[in-house]
C-alpha cells in the first residue's frame, strides 16, 4: 500500500524534474535567441555604415576606371559629352565650409563663454535652450529664409557696398546676383553657430571649479580666468566642436543648393555663384540619364563620405577625450 | 596701479564682446524664426490642410498631400529604425562589451555624422534601382538609417544608468533574463529611451537632401507605398526655389507647420528628459 503510494510519488517528482529542466532549457533558449537578435541588430549599424562604403565604391566604379585620378583635378562637367571633373565642386565645399567655420567659431566659442562664464544662471539656460531650439529648425527652411529673405538683402545692399568699397580686391567682384558663395558662407554660418556653441558650452562646463578658484585666487580678473584657467582646459573639446561644425558645413546640403546659385565655376569672387559637392549631387542625381553621369556622382558622394568620416572621427576623438572627464560647472 | 586699471579695462571690453557675439548670434536667429511666424500665419488657412498643391497660375491650394505622405514617411521610418535602434542598445549596454562593441558605438557616432544626402544615395542603390523606381519605402528606408544612430546611443546612455539591483533582483525571482530586459530593464527607462525616439522623428521630419531621389515627391495623392510619395520639406525645397509668389507662400505655410511640429516635440523630448532627471 505506502509502496505504491511512493512509487507514485517519485514518478510525480520526476516528472515535476524533467519539467523543471525542460522549462529551464525553455528559458535558456528564449535567452539565447533574444541575445542572438539584440546582436544581429546591433551589428547591423557596423554593416550599413560597411554597407554606405561598399556601394558608393562599387557604384562609382565605371567613373573611376574612366576618369582614374583626373577625375579629382578635372574642371569640366559635361553630362552631354560625358565629361566629368569634381574640381568646381570641391573648391565650392572647400571655400564655403572654411569661410563659414572662421567667421562661426569666435562667436561660438563667445557665445559659450557668455553662456556658462558671464550670464546669470537664468538667462545663460535660457539662451542655451534657445540656441538649441534653433539648431533644430531643418535645413530646407533655412535655405527657404535664405533665398527669399537674406539672399534677395545681400543683393540690394551688401553685395553693391562690398564691391563699391574693396571692389579693387579680387575677393569682392562682378555683378551682384544675390545667390552666391558670400550667401552660401552666412547661411552656414548662421546654421554652424548653434551646433558649435552647445557643444563648446558642454565642454566648457567640464571645467573643474578648483581650476578656476585657483585663477582667482592669484587675483586674477574674469577673462584673465577665461584665458588661463578656461580656454586651456576646454582646448581640444572647443577644436573637437570646431571640427564637428565643418563636418556639418561640408555635409550640409538643401540650405547651401539653394543659395549659391548651382554655377560650377572657381572664381576668387565671394559675389560670384558657385557650386558644392553636396548640392551637384541633389540637383542633377534624380535626372542623371547616362550610367557614367550617376557613376561620376556617385564618386563625388564617395569623396564626400571619405571627407566627412575623416573629420567625423577626428571630432570624436577630441570630443571623446574631454568628455570622459570629471564634471565641474561651477560658476563664479 | 595703472596696470590694475588696464587690466580690469579689457576685463570689462571682453565681456563687452562676448556679450555682442552673444546678440549677434541671436539676432539672424531670431530674424528666421519672427520671418517664418509672420509669413507663415499671413497665409496660412483651412485650404492649406485639406487641398493638394495647385497647377502654377491658380491661387490657392495646400499641402495636404505633403503632410499625409511625411507622416507616413515617418511611420514608416519609425517601424524600420526603432527596433533597429532600441535592441541593438539593448545589446550595447546589456550583453555587449569588449572591442566589438566599442567599434559598433563608434561605427553608431561616425553613421549619425554622415551627410544625409549620402544615405539618400545609398537608399538609391539598394532600393530605387533594383525596384526600377522611386518609391515611398525607399524614401522611409532613407530616413530610418537616420534614425537609428540617434536612437541607439541615447537608448544606451539611458540602459546604462537603470540600477543593476533592479536586474538582479528580478532576475533572483526567476524571471528569464529576456523578460528582465524587457519589463524591467527597458521598462524604467522608458521616458528616457522615449526622449531619444522624439528626437529622432524631430530630425527625420525636416530631412529633405535624402528624399530628393527616393521618395521623389508627388504632385497628387500617392497610392502605393511603391510609388512616389509627396513629402513636406520636399514641397517646400520645391516651391521655395520656384518663381511664384503663390508657391512661395504654401512655402512659408509649410515652414511653420514644420517648425511648430519639430518644437513641440524637442520641447516635448526636452521636458521628458527634465522630468526623468528629477526622480
Amino acid at each position: 500500500m505506502s509502496t505504491a503510494s511512493e512509487e507514485k510519488l517519485e514518478i510525480a517528482l520526476t516528472h515535476e524534474a524533467e519539467n523543471h529542466k525542460w522549462r529551464m532549457d525553455k528559458k535558456a533558449g528564449g535567452d539565447a535567441a533574444f541575445k542572438g537578435m539584440t546582436a544581429l541588430f546591433a551589428f547591423a549599424v557596423l554593416a550599413i555604415l560597411l554597407l554606405m562604403l561598399v556601394e558608393l565604391a562599387g557604384e562609382s566604379f565605371p567613373a573611376m576606371r574612366k576618369f582614374g585620378w583626373r577625375f579629382v583635378p578635372g574642371k569640366e562637367w559635361d553630362a552631354v559629352q560625358g565629361l566629368f571633373g569634381a574640381l568646381p565642386y570641391l573648391w565650392g565645399s572647400v571655400v564655403s565650409s572654411v569661410l563659414a567655420l572662421a567667421l562661426a567659431t569666435p562667436l561660438s566659442v563667445a557665445t559659450a563663454l557668455f553662456i556658462t562664464e558671464i550670464a546669470p544662471k537664468k538667462v545663460g539656460g535660457l539662451i542655451a535652450s534657445l540656441v538649441e531650439l534653433l539648431a533644430a529648425i531643418p535645413s530646407v527652411i533655412y535655405g527657404l529664409w535664405g533665398i527669399l529673405v537674406m539672399a534677395p538683402w545681400l543683393q540690394r545692399t551688401v553685395q553693391p557696398f562690398l564691391a563699391e568699397k574693396f571692389g579693387f580686391l579680387p575677393f569682392f567682384q562682378g555683378a551682384p546676383y544675390g545667390v552666391s558663395m558670400l550667401a552660401a558662407v552666412f547661411i552656414l554660418m548662421i546654421m554652424v553657430v548653434p551646433i558649435i556653441t552647445s557643444i563648446t558650452k558642454e565642454v566648457l562646463l567640464t571645467v573643474p571649479q578648483s581650476q578656476k578658484e585657483a585663477a582667482v585666487a592669484l587675483g586674477a580678473t574674469r577673462w584673465e580666468m577665461i584665458r588661463m584657467a578656461v580656454l586651456p582646459y576646454g582646448k581640444s573639446g572647443i577644436l573637437g566642436a570646431v571640427i564637428l561644425g565643418l563636418g556639418r558645413a561640408v555635409g550640409e546640403t538643401m540650405a547651401v543648393t539653394m543659395v549659391i546659385g548651382n554655377t560650377p565655376q572657381i572664381s576668387l569672387s565671394l559675389l560670384a555663384p558657385a557650386y558644392t559637392m553636396p548640392s551637384v549631387i541633389a540637383n542633377e542625381f534624380a535626372e542623371a540619364t547616362s550610367k557614367i553621369h550617376t557613376s561620376a556622382l556617385m564618386e563625388i558622394g564617395l569623396i564626400l563620405l571619405f571627407v566627412t568620416l575623416a573629420i567625423n572621427i577626428l571630432a570624436q576623438f577630441l570630443l571623446w577625450s574631454v568628455t570622459r572627464g570629471q564634471k565641474g560647472g561651477g560658476r563664479i | 596701479m595703472t596696470q590694475l586699471t588696464l587690466r580690469k579695462l579689457k576685463n570689462s571690453g571682453m565681456t563687452l564682446a562676448m556679450a555682442a557675439a552673444t546678440l549677434a548670434v541671436l539676432i539672424p536667429l531670431i530674424l528666421i524664426f519672427i520671418h517664418i511666424v509672420r509669413m507663415g500665419a499671413s497665409s496660412i488657412s483651412l485650404d492649406f490642410f485639406t487641398q493638394i498643391p495647385r497647377p502654377t497660375g491658380e491661387t490657392g491650394g495646400g499641402m495636404a498631400n505633403g503632410m499625409v505622405g511625411s507622416a507616413l514617411l515617418i511611420a514608416l521610418a519609425s517601424a524600420f529604425g526603432i527596433p533597429v535602434g532600441i535592441f541593438g542598445a539593448v545589446y550595447l549596454a546589456e550583453f555587449g562589451g569588449g572591442r566589438l562593441s566599442g567599434a559598433i558605438r563608434f561605427s553608431a557616432d561616425i553613421l549619425a555624422g554622415v551627410p544625409s544626402i549620402i544615405t539618400g544615395m545609398v537608399a538609391y542603390a539598394l532600393l530605387v534601382v533594383p525596384m526600377k523606381g522611386f518609391s515611398a519605402l525607399a524614401g522611409a528606408c532613407a530616413l530610418a538609417l537616420i534614425m537609428i544612430p540617434i536612437v541607439l546611443r541615447t537608448t544606451e546612455e539611458q540602459l546604462k544608468l537603470v540600477p543593476t539591483t533592479l536586474r538582479e533582483a528580478s532576475l533572483a525571482l526567476g524571471v528569464p533574463l529576456w523578460r528582465t530586459t524587457l519589463k524591467v530593464t527597458l521598462h524604467s527607462a522608458m521616458k528616457g529611451v522615449m526622449t531619444g525616439i522624439l528626437l529622432a522623428i524631430a530630425r527625420i521630419s525636416g530631412e529633405t537632401a535624402p528624399l530628393l531621389f527616393t521618395a521623389l515627391g508627388n504632385q497628387f495623392w500617392g497610392k502605393k507605398l511603391t510609388e512616389p510619395i509627396a513629402a513636406m520639406p520636399l514641397q517646400i525645397f520645391s516651391f521655395a526655389i520656384a518663381p511664384y509668389e503663390d508657391w512661395h507662400r504654401l512655402a512659408w505655410s509649410g515652414a511653420l507647420v514644420l517648425v511648430t511640429l519639430m518644437f513641440t516635440l524637442s520641447l516635448t523630448a526636452r521636458y521628458l528628459g527634465r522630468s526623468k532627471q528629477k526622480n
